[in-house]
């Protein structure tokens, strides 16, 4: 009796007494929200004002942010399929995707000094890759050797750490072997120049890059949708304990996994460096974090959500500096373009973390 | 079902055949020396003589490897003759100084091999093949070497106590010296007291033949002696009453205390400089061992409060027109560490709900967008961007100027034992509690009452403080700051120091920055690679020794308790299964 009458008070008195637990923090955060919210809006009113972009160029940003966004696609693949798995954040897969493209620059290389590059570009992009796939799937095994499979069964930070200084030593042992110059990446005949698309022109590094991201996208749905691993791979990431009953053998699914996320990982890092032609040993740290914050956007462990977040971080990062925070006056805006990456990133983990398509998995975490 | 997959120690583990084990000795020290070596590491190792004229670092490290390889293969496994296990080690040995072969190997047969790894030049492939002119020759004599140095590793295994103790010592004592002689000889030479002696020892650029066999001699002899008479000791130790003992102990520590007190003022400006960054470094990782260690808010953004300080510093008491007022240090400084504290709680108040590995990417995308946004012209009018502030004056005391690394040091020093003392009372305390029921299990802790809220921020306020004390005395320092100073990647160095010297402890944090930091500025060759070093460190201790070097008191008893469950357990098993067979 008196839970019924106080079940109706609450019902009617809701909203008020929900007010009360309003807290400092709270209010903070709505600020923060709030912010954001007006620094984009503005800037955008501003920058439409001013005019200061014609329609081809936001074109080109766009398409821009398509590519790059594709690459980030395809690393953050690696991030939420691992994560899907072992419900970690692999630190270091960023430095595996570069250990990737210095694996594709060598052998680029060779194939441009024999010329073999301009001859047959079909054959030597498909060996670049295949090479540069192969070198991120050992390293991303030895990886999960020494990092991750010691810790599976418990719970603790240990193996985030692990992944922390497994990156550190990736980088730096790869600046000892190869020195830590820049190495600038062949540019062959067939990828200068643009191509007409529906009259608009576009590099044809930019077509390249965001056909094989699609090609390599849709081959993992494939593979994840309609085979069996993928199949089982699904069930892992579900229920481990569950899956085991089922029969499913942990341990294959988890190998086969960071194979995969590695593949698109090696795959993202030779178009990274068709886009940005440099190769260093401190390459993978930046796509990695921006892949991060890309995967979480779209919905840690959600395979389309990685998809989606990718491109639309790529497409925010890409025309984010020219259409906002040009408008609120920021001089050399495109310096700040990281920022907005790590904004998102921020932004995301603390008001939504499981993201656009995300499942009720990151709420456990967060 | 047992979780205890994180066990103390790896190495130990016994193989069932004594070959078995030989391989994977070999495997283990061939793979650390092919690593080494394709990694440049052997070849800026040879630049550091040990030994004038006879040994190298980098040759030292050779050796080492299938010296310990032999070592491992005789001490540990299955029981064995001593001649099997001298042919054993010898084996051993020269599976790990093979690995290293393959490097000249196969740059003999594929030259083109030499574009692609840097490391593969002509000084480095002469330094392994013994500066033969026949290649192949060296690596026979690189095998040879192996096979020596594998048997003799045995041998010193197989020795008796009583002589392996004196022969270890000995080497211990005269490598010791000669590798770090950047330390010693400065120390030695710069007072008239010692100076002799270190002439005797050592030659500009490292330990004489003469003062190598000396120390050794001398060790071994004092480590020989003090074995002998140990039992006469120890029975004298015990007549005495515990209370004199208690008192000639804190002696003891006393005089230690004093002795490293004092002895930077006779040490020189280089040591100084390694001791005050270790000391900077020290202070900001008992900050952060408040936030990871006790409160296990895993913050890689740490970075930011130490810019906070210095930034905050800078702009109150340098001579630039970026300055705001024109303060001594001496009243900047408060400044400072309340604008880190404040920055801390803005950081931290966000991130409240943000748990685990979220928490360490959230809080490393807040440290990046702070660097970004300092770097970025469009902060450059109030913060001068890359150009960074430049002539922020020394602090003085009384009209004396803290101007050379030593004065600056005991500012550290004095810093850092307030710090210390500081954190040593909130891990005893109240709050500290609170923190690690935190750490332990938040919902918990939240059901027994503990105000998340307040308890975090006050974790990452009083982390932050240490952070921008540290920024504060960083800038007079280097009277000058830019924010290519402050990345990332001292965050991961603080990280790395509290890992390794173990989460949570404060001597921890001093042993960490010790080795972590230290070792790196006193082998010049170590700091080359000191980011690689860090992330080994960091793998290592997590793989094997997860607790750290010198872990805090509540973690051993933690896992005291844990050893004799598990002992328990296996005891309680081991009964149930008898009695469950007689049963039955």
């Amino acid at each position: 009796m008196t839970g019924n009458s106080s079940a109706s008070e609450q019902s009617s008195s809701g909203f008020v007494s929900s007010l009360y637990r309003v807290t400092l923090v709270d209010l903070i955060l709505w600020a923060m929200r709030v912010a954001v919210v007006v620094v984009v809006v503005a800037g955008t009113i501003g920058t439409l004002r001013k005019g200061t972009y014609t329609a081809a160029e936001w074109f080109d940003f766009f398409m821009f942010g398509l590519t790059i966004g594709g690459i980030y696609a395809l690393i953050a693949l690696g991030y939420t399929m691992v994560y899907g798995i072992l419900r970690l954040i692999n630190f270091a897969h960023g430095d595996i995707t570069m250990t990737g493209a210095f694996a594709a620059f060598f052998l680029a290389r060779s194939f441009d000094h024999s010329g073999f590059l301009n001859s047959n570009p079909l054959i030597a992009m498909t060996l670049i890759m295949l090479l540069s796939m192969a070198v991120c799937i050992v390293v991303a095994l030895l990886v999960e050797r020494i990092c991750y499979r010691p810790f599976r069964h418990v719970a603790t930070l240990a193996p985030l750490i692990c992944a922390i200084g497994a990156s550190f030593v990736l980088q730096h042992t790869f600046r000892g072997m190869f020195g830590s110059n820049v190495r600038s990446y062949p540019d062959p005949s067939w990828m200068k120049g643009t191509v007409s698309v529906l009259g608009l022109p576009i590099p044809v590094s930019q077509v390249i890059v965001i056909l094989t991201a699609v090609a390599a996208m849709l081959f993992l749905y494939l593979i994840v949708q309609r085979t069996k691993m993928g199949m089982a791979m699904r069930a892992v990431s579900e229920d481990r304990d569950a899956a085991a009953l089922m029969g499913i053998n942990a341990n294959t699914v988890i190998l086969f996994t960071f194979i995969l996320g590695a593949g698109m990982a090696g795959i993202g890092g030779v178009l990274y460096c068709l886009v940005y032609k440099q190769v260093y040993f401190y390459l993978g740290f930046l796509p990695g974090i921006k892949a991060f914050s890309a995967a979480v956007l779209g919905g840690i462990g959600s395979i389309p959500g990685a998809m989606l977040g990718g491109l639309l971080l790529g497409i925010v990062e890409s025309m984010g500096p020219p259409l906002f925070l040009d408008g609120i006056g920021i001089p050399a805006p495109y310096q700040l373009r990281d920022l907005i990456a790590f904004t998102m990133l921020v932004m995301v983990l603390i008001f939504r973390p499981q993201g656009l398509l995300g499942e009720k998995l990151a709420r456990k975490r967060a | 079902m047992s979780f205890d997959v994180v066990t103390s120690s790896r190495l130990g583990r016994n193989s069932a055949t004594i070959w078995g084990q030989v391989t994977r000795s070999g495997f283990y020290a061939g793979i650390s020396g092919f690593f080494l070596g394709i990694v440049g590491i052997l070849s800026m190792f040879d630049q550091r003589q040990i030994i004038v004229g006879i040994v190298t670092l980098g040759y030292a490290t050779l050796a080492a490897l299938p010296f310990a390889a032999g070592a491992l293969v005789a001490a540990g496994g299955p029981p064995k003759t001593s001649w099997l296990a001298l042919l054993g080690g010898s084996v051993a040995g020269t599976v790990a100084t093979a690995a290293v072969a393959l490097l000249p190997i196969a740059t003999l047969l594929l030259p083109d091999i030499r574009q692609i790894f840097v490391v593969l030049d002509q000084p480095f492939l002469r330094m392994l093949t013994f500066k033969q002119t026949d290649p192949w020759l060296g690596i026979i004599y690189l095998l040879a070497l192996g096979a020596l140095m594998g048997g003799i590793g045995a041998l010193l295994a197989l020795l008796p106590a009583r002589l392996r103790r004196p022969v270890v010592a000995g080497l211990i004592g005269a490598g010791i010296p000669g590798l770090f002689q950047d330390i010693f000889r400065p120390i030695l030479a710069n007072s008239n007291v010692s100076a002799p002696l270190a002439n005797l020892l050592y030659t500009y650029t490292g330990l004489s033949s003469r003062g190598a066999v000396i120390l050794f001699g001398v060790s071994a002899l004092a480590v020989w002696l003090w074995d002998v008479n140990r039992a006469g000791v120890d029975a004298k130790l015990q007549q005495l009453n515990p209370g004199t003992l208690r008192n000639g102990r804190r002696a003891l520590i006393g005089f230690g205390l004093a002795i490293a007190a004092v002895f930077p003022l006779y040490a020189g400006n280089f040591i100084g400089q390694v001791l005050m960054s270790v000391g900077l470094f020290m202070l900001m990782g008992m900050g952060l061992n408040l936030e990871i260690g006790l409160a296990g808010l895993l913050d890689l953004g740490f970075v930011a409060f130490y810019a906070v300080g210095a930034y905050a510093t800078a702009l109150l008491t340098a001579d630039s027109p970026y300055a705001l007022v024109h303060w001594t240090y001496w009243e900047a400084m408060p400044v400072a560490v309340l604008c880190s504290i404040t920055v801390g709680v803005i950081f931290g108040v966000p991130v409240l709900k943000v748990r685990g590995d979220y928490l360490a990417v959230a809080t490393m995308g807040l440290g990046e967008i702070v660097r970004v946004i300092v770097l970025s012209d469009a902060a450059a009018p109030l913060l001068a961007g890359a150009k960074g502030i430049l002539q922020i004056p020394r602090p003085a005391i009384a009209g004396y100027e803290l101007n050379t690394p030593v004065s600056l040091f005991y500012l550290t020093l004095v810093a850092a034992l307030i710090a210390a003392y500081i954190a040593y009372r909130l891990e005893n305390s109240r709050l500290g509690r609170a923190w690690m029921a935190i750490r332990d299990d938040e919902d918990v802790a939240q059901a027994l009452g503990i105000n998340l809220i307040k308890v975090k921020l006050l974790a990452y306020g009083l982390g932050a403080a240490f952070a921008g004390l540290a920024g504060s005395i960083f800038a007079v320092m280097l009277t000058s700051i830019y924010p290519q100073s402050f990345q990332l990647i001292i965050s991961i160095n603080i990280l790395a120091l509290i890992i390794v010297g173990g989460m949570g402890s404060l001597p921890g944090v001093v042993l960490g920055s010790i080795v972590l930091i230290g070792l790196p500025e006193a082998l010049r060759e170590f700091g080359e690679f000191r980011y690689l070093f860090y992330g080994l460190a960091i793998v290592a201790v997590m793989r094997l020794k997860p607790e750290g070097l010198w872990p805090s008191a509540a973690r051993s008893r933690e896992r005291q308790l844990d050893a004799e469950a598990a002992a328990l357990q296996t005891a309680g098993a081991a009964t149930g299964a008898v009695t469950g067979g007689v049963r039955s």
